[in-house]
């Protein structure tokens, strides 16, 4: 169970970290500065197992994948999105950050909440409010994908079995 | 059965003899993208695929363009990890500063990518190449890296959205960055999430090459996985004494099936500025004019072709910028810039007081060479505008066309082009 972290509408990858900081790729860097730009207090306020709450279009812009990265390595267990932006998906499920979309869940938490997600099964349930909502499934293969534990292993697994 | 461009690549490279959309499959790749911001994760990503080498040096680009020429010790050291991966991997198509470009720019320009061709980049402007009637399209550095071991990658087939311009009569100065921007006005930086954008209609046939690359390199800004266009003869004659290798040219079917046609009229599009922080924010220039600057960028992925620059030039010629603005250009190629030295549009623009900038991103992301101080404002001819993204959290980006650029640098504040030439 965490904090709930609640941003709005088209929160673009500059904002999540910005360019002045991918001079440089370690995570824990990066999440040092993450979201930055949009709420100075988050990186030194989040806290392992807090989760993100966000509008639509969540993750728009750049294809920097030290986005998802700085979200993970800042201690946040899951993304909750009314809709997400399309690389920054996949760059999520490939590095294993669970993202969850959710319109009713988006739209149900308020910042601050106690909200526990269970990405597997794909429901939120939002403890403060005694309010629970079920994310929309991922399809098979990306089922398949997160449960070798991103792409990487996937592919992996995948070249050696060529 | 009938498909669209986008669907014809991408069952040519699944080996299919027809994919729909919402279809998972797996596609061979004929080039593969980092730059040196992407790159470092790439190869880390890579070493732990297992293999030793990539699939095939010579379809993969590494390109150093976004904190290059090196800004600190860190970017240098990302540089130099890219660099000495491209020597022990022998990739064909890497380059050093001097010969390097914006990657955009740079890869259509040496014949790289070409009509027909599937394209993952880790860069989200690589649906740039989409203007030459290729699938390109953008992804993190996992993809590719897998991209790199492998050779192929898996895609969702996406739904297509076609935009028709009709007419040829464009109003005076309005580009393929007008037509851009105007879309994204109607429908939003999410307007097009996960379809492919398909640009088509006589406008589109009267559309340079140039305006083309830069109407597809800001297909993600309206969240499209790809903006394409069909190849026709003004792309071949742009592939001519560039493209060194075959290539196929895809069309879409008569009876293809889009998710949703929109139409336009050229002429009745004017001028677009797009107003902080978000691209969809499109106004017409006279609707912004006014607007107190003290930064204008005329480059980038998006507008740094020789075009650009000779649209430019041509409002700048004679004429100096407003002692309280700094104008930075930034050519996207070394090509670019030595036709542009030539034609002597250099020396149009140092007369005019504005710095000439070796190729490099920087500014556009806020990487280096022109960051925003607070409060601080700058109409851009690049592709964001988004919070902080050129530098501080309360700096201000706005976008527009080259010609609004150079008129605004020369008034100080967003003005039309004929507020500084006259009815052109």
């Amino acid at each position: 169970m965490g904090k709930a972290w609640k941003f709005g509408h088209d929160i673009d990858t500059d904002v999540i970290i910005p360019a002045r900081y991918l001079n440089r790729s370690e995570p824990e860097y990066l999440a040092a500065h993450c979201m930055e730009d949009a709420d100075a207090g988050f990186a030194p306020g989040v806290k392992s197992g807090d989760v993100i709450v966000g509008g639509k279009n969540f993750g728009c812009g750049s294809s920097r994948e030290h986005a998802p990265l700085a979200i993970k390595a800042s201690g946040v267990k899951a993304v909750v999105a009314e809709s997400f932006a399309r690389i920054f998906y996949r760059n999520a499920l490939n590095i294993g950050l669970p993202i969850l979309e959710c319109p009713e869940a988006a739209a149900g938490i308020e910042a601050g909440d106690e909200v526990e997600v269970e990405p597997a099964s794909g429901k939120i349930t939002n403890v403060t409010r005694k309010t629970s909502f079920q994310a929309m499934p991922f399809p098979v293969f990306m089922q398949e994908l997160m449960a070798a534990g991103g792409l990487v292993p996937y592919v992996r697994g995948r070249l050696k079995n060529a | 059965m009938s498909m669209t461009i986008t669907e014809k690549i991408l069952a040519d490279h699944a080996g299919l003899p027809e994919v729909v959309p919402g279809q998972l499959i797996t596609a061979k790749l004929d080039l593969v993208l980092a730059n040196d911001v992407t790159g470092p994760i790439a190869i880390r990503e890579f070493t732990k695929f297992g293999v030793d080498k990539v699939f095939d040096a010579g379809k993969v680009a590494l390109v150093p363009d976004h904190f290059t020429p090196n800004k600190d010790i860190a970017s240098a050291e990302q540089a130099k990890l890219m660099r000495e991966f491209a020597r022990e991997q022998q990739i064909e198509h890497y380059w050093e500063i001097g010969r390097v470009g914006i990657e955009h720019c740079l890869l259509p320009e040496q014949g790289v990518t070409l009509p027909g061709d599937m394209i993952i980049g880790a860069d989200s402007h690589t649906c740039t190449y989409g203007a030459l009637g290729a699938f390109a399209t953008g992804v993190g550095s996992t993809d590719c890296a897998a991209g790199l071991a492998t050779g192929e990658g898996w895609f969702k087939v996406p739904e297509s959205m076609k935009f028709v311009f009709h007419g040829t009569k464009f109003q005076p100065w309005v580009s393929g960055k007008d037509l851009i921007l105007y879309i994204i006005g109607k429908i939003g930086v999410d307007g097009a999430r996960y379809r492919a954008m398909e640009f088509a209609g006589e406008g589109i046939s009267a559309l340079s090459q140039d305006g083309r690359f830069t109407m597809c390199n800001m297909a993600i800004e309206a969240g499209g996985k790809n903006g394409i266009i069909a190849a026709d003869e003004k792309t071949e004659a742009y592939l001519k004494g560039r493209a060194h290798r075959p290539y196929k040219v895809f069309a879409s079917d008569p009876d293809a099936r889009y998710a949703e046609i929109m139409e336009f009229e050229v002429s009745e599009i004017p001028l677009q500025v797009a107003l902080p922080h978000l691209p969809e924010n499109t106004e017409s220039v006279e609707e912004a004019a006014g607007i107190k600057l003290d930064q204008v960028v005329i480059g980038s992925c998006t507008n740094g072709r020789i075009e650009d620059l000779r649209v430019a030039a041509g409002i700048l010629r004679g004429r100096k910028i407003h002692p309280e603005v700094r104008l930075l250009i930034f050519p996207g190629t070394q090509e670019i810039y030595r036709q542009a030295m030539h034609e002597g549009l250099l020396d149009i623009f140092l007369e005019a007081g504005a710095a000439v900038s070796t190729p490099t991103c920087g500014p556009c992301l806020g990487g280096h060479m022109g960051i925003l101080a607070k409060g601080e404002r700058a109409l851009a001819t690049t592709n964001r505008n988004f919070v902080g993204r050129m530098g501080h959290p309360e700096s201000e980006v706005y976008l527009s066309g080259p010609a609004v650029a150079a008129a605004s640098a020369v008034r100080g504040e967003i003005s039309h082009p004929r507020e500084v030439v006259g009815n052109g």
